[in-house]
């Protein structure tokens, strides 16, 4: 087999898969990023070894992801390859690297809730379980896809999905049945993030086709979703959730929130103040 | 039995390499040396997170972030097991804690100097988990035994922390202009710093003899510098460039490499407080602590209430057991 065939050579294909690839790496890194800006600040040292161990497996996830569509990028002609991809300073080669660092916000496709900031231990614990229960039910349908990089990927991710999921819930269970302030801590963190929860279940085209999934899986993802936050809400002693009608989105599109910008200046800053240099 | 015994026996038991563990009679001084070292050992290992952890959402390439975030969590879990090891000593963390916060307890000075470019994760990795390798090895050999078997599972780790520092230079000296400028001055500013980790010469080291007596120290301060410029200065000819010393020269005589005058007023400087960084480094600390205390609380109520919940379930239960004969 040679390496042309291995991977989906129809043109639309590619692109919906690297468009794909593009989203779910840059969920990933930006989850990463945030995760490690507690990195030295967690407020008991067990845990802060939990959390970087986190944005280790969120980074580790991101290069599985930005790996494979560079792979498929350097089989193919360069001219055809940078068309693909919306970089703003032309790459000596398509990297892992390069995808992280040589695009702008606009072309980043992560949703909004991954780049907000992290706020206190209970906004932080929030957004990783939130992210992390969408990532568990996604990950069981790209398990099953027919692209074997991809669900191979998926494979090896859930399992650390999975733990993240855990380690998160405890936290919510914990901070909402813990103290007075805790739960209007945690409470007020769920006024933050909920309106950025809606969009995790709004899928681009590119999602629906690389995915190999109707629309209706999606809403099963967001029901499946939706029964497991209110699960742990009420072993916190949180009130139950409902989706609201309006909800922020963008983020797949390229119309971010103003945070992406610093966190892109501080992550791109080398590799492009030194263009083409080797670290 | 008397005490002139009991110091006679522990010396013994020293001598014969018969390691002290925590249930062990041990006299005072040796009980309160090993705890002001260990203690200082993890909030070294802890407050030394905060100058490598100011790279990492900047690091240059993925490889390189998850290798240097790898790398913090693994000086975190180093803390985590000294503290432990201190605390079969009888003191809590939160008492350690305390005393870093306070100001009462001291931590390596060369973590109050700023990282100021990438190239300063490479001479870090290179020459400061070096000189700590250097002083830690010795110290799995340490009398105390928990204190030995925290050093066996952390120089593993250091040594890692080494080679991927020195990688870093390495890519560098190999890079651009740039990258071997920053390269070149990240080793100047942190040779002499490194040098200093060792602490002061042996004629100002009071507490050494004692120390070596009761092996919990192996070697002095003065012979481990020594051992690691001479190391040090062979490395520096695979990057290319060079260490920041002109008194630097191989002597035959010697055997080694002599080396010229140590700084010792700034060294003494940074050691009281007056460290470039002194001040953000403690007040970091001491934030991450305070904004931390709500989570704190929080966990520990909810564990009283879990455990109050499962005393209930376990008394209503007890009513409808049958009894055992
Ligand atoms: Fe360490
Ligand atoms: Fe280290």
């Amino acid at each position: 087999m040679n390496a042309e065939s291995m991977i989906p050579n129809h043109n639309a294909v590619t692109d919906t898969t690297i468009n794909a690839m593009l989203q779910l790496a840059d969920d990933n890194l930006i989850m990463g990023h945030r995760c490690s800006e507690w990195c030295g600040h967690g407020p008991i040292l067990e845990q802060d070894i939990a959390l970087t161990n986190i944005a280790l497996d969120f980074v580790g996830q991101a290069r599985n992801f930005y790996q494979y569509a560079a792979t498929i990028l350097q089989q193919m002609p360069n001219e055809k390859a940078l068309a693909l991809v919306d970089f703003d300073m032309v790459p000596e080669q398509i990297t892992e690297d390069s995808l992280a660092c040589l695009r702008d916000a606009g072309a980043f496709k992560n949703h909004l809730l991954v780049e907000l900031p992290n706020g206190d231990w209970a906004q932080t614990m929030l957004k990783i379980f939130f992210f992390s229960a969408y990532r568990f039910y996604l990950f069981q349908l790209l398990q099953k896809n027919t692209d074997t990089q991809l669900a191979g990927i998926a494979e090896k991710s859930i399992k650390e999905v999975q733990y993240h999921l855990k380690w998160s819930s405890e936290w919510v269970i914990r901070l909402g049945d813990g103290t007075d302030e805790s739960k209007n801590r945690i409470l007020k963190a769920m006024d933050t993030l909920w309106p950025y929860a809606g969009e995790l279940f709004g899928p681009a085209k590119y999602e629906l086709e690389c995915y190999q999934l109707e629309s209706i899986a999606f809403e099963t993802l967001r029901v499946n979703w939706l029964e497991k936050v209110n699960q742990i809400f009420e072993m916190a002693t949180l009130p139950a959730q409902s989706f609201t009608q309006w909800h922020q989105s963008g983020g797949k599109q390229g119309i971010h929130t103003e945070y992406l910008g610093y966190i892109l200046a501080e992550m791109q800053f080398l590799p492009r103040t030194f263009p083409n240099a080797t670290w | 039995m008397d005490t002139t015994m009991l110091f006679a026996q522990f010396q013994k038991k020293i001598d014969q390499d018969i390691k002290i563990e925590p249930q062990d009679w041990m006299p005072d001084e040796y009980r309160k040396t090993l705890i002001r070292q260990i203690s200082q050992h993890a909030h070294s290992e802890v407050v030394g997170m905060l100058p490598e952890g100011n790279w990492i959402t900047r690091a240059p390439s993925l490889r390189r972030k998850a290798i240097l975030l790898a790398k913090v969590q693994d000086e975190a879990g180093h803390g985590l097991y000294l503290y432990s090891a201190a605390e079969t000593l009888g003191i809590t963390r939160d008492e350690m804690y305390q005393q870093l916060h306070s100001g009462k307890a001291k931590y390596s000075s060369i973590f109050n100097y700023p990282t100021i470019s990438w190239a300063d994760m490479g001479a870090i990795g290179w020459l400061v988990d070096g000189a700590a390798i250097m002083n830690q090895v010795p110290l799995s050999r340490c009398s105390y035994g928990p204190y030995a078997r925290a050093m066996v599972r952390i120089c593993k780790e250091e040594s890692f922390h080494q080679r991927q520092g020195f990688e870093i230079l390495l890519t560098l000296s190999k890079g651009t202009k740039a990258q071997r400028k920053i390269c070149q001055d990240a080793i100047n500013r942190w040779w002499w710093p490194s040098l200093m980790m060792f602490g002061p010469t042996d004629n100002d080291s009071p507490h050494t003899a004692q120390s070596m007596l009761w092996k919990i120290k192996r070697f002095t301060n003065d012979e481990l510098r020594q051992k690691f410029v001479d190391v040090c200065a062979e490395q520096v000819k695979f990057l290319g460039m060079t260490l920041p010393d002109k008194d630097l020269k191989w002597n035959e005589e010697r055997q080694h490499y002599d080396f010229g005058p140590i700084n010792w007023e700034e060294f003494w400087n940074v050691v009281k407080g007056n460290g470039p960084c002194n001040k953000e480094r403690l007040a970091t600390r001491v934030q991450a602590w305070e904004d931390g205390a709500w989570v704190r609380d929080a966990a520990l109520a909810y564990e009283e209430k879990k455990a109050v919940r499962q005393y209930r379930y376990d008394a209503e239960n007890e009513n409808t057991k049958m009894p055992v004969s």
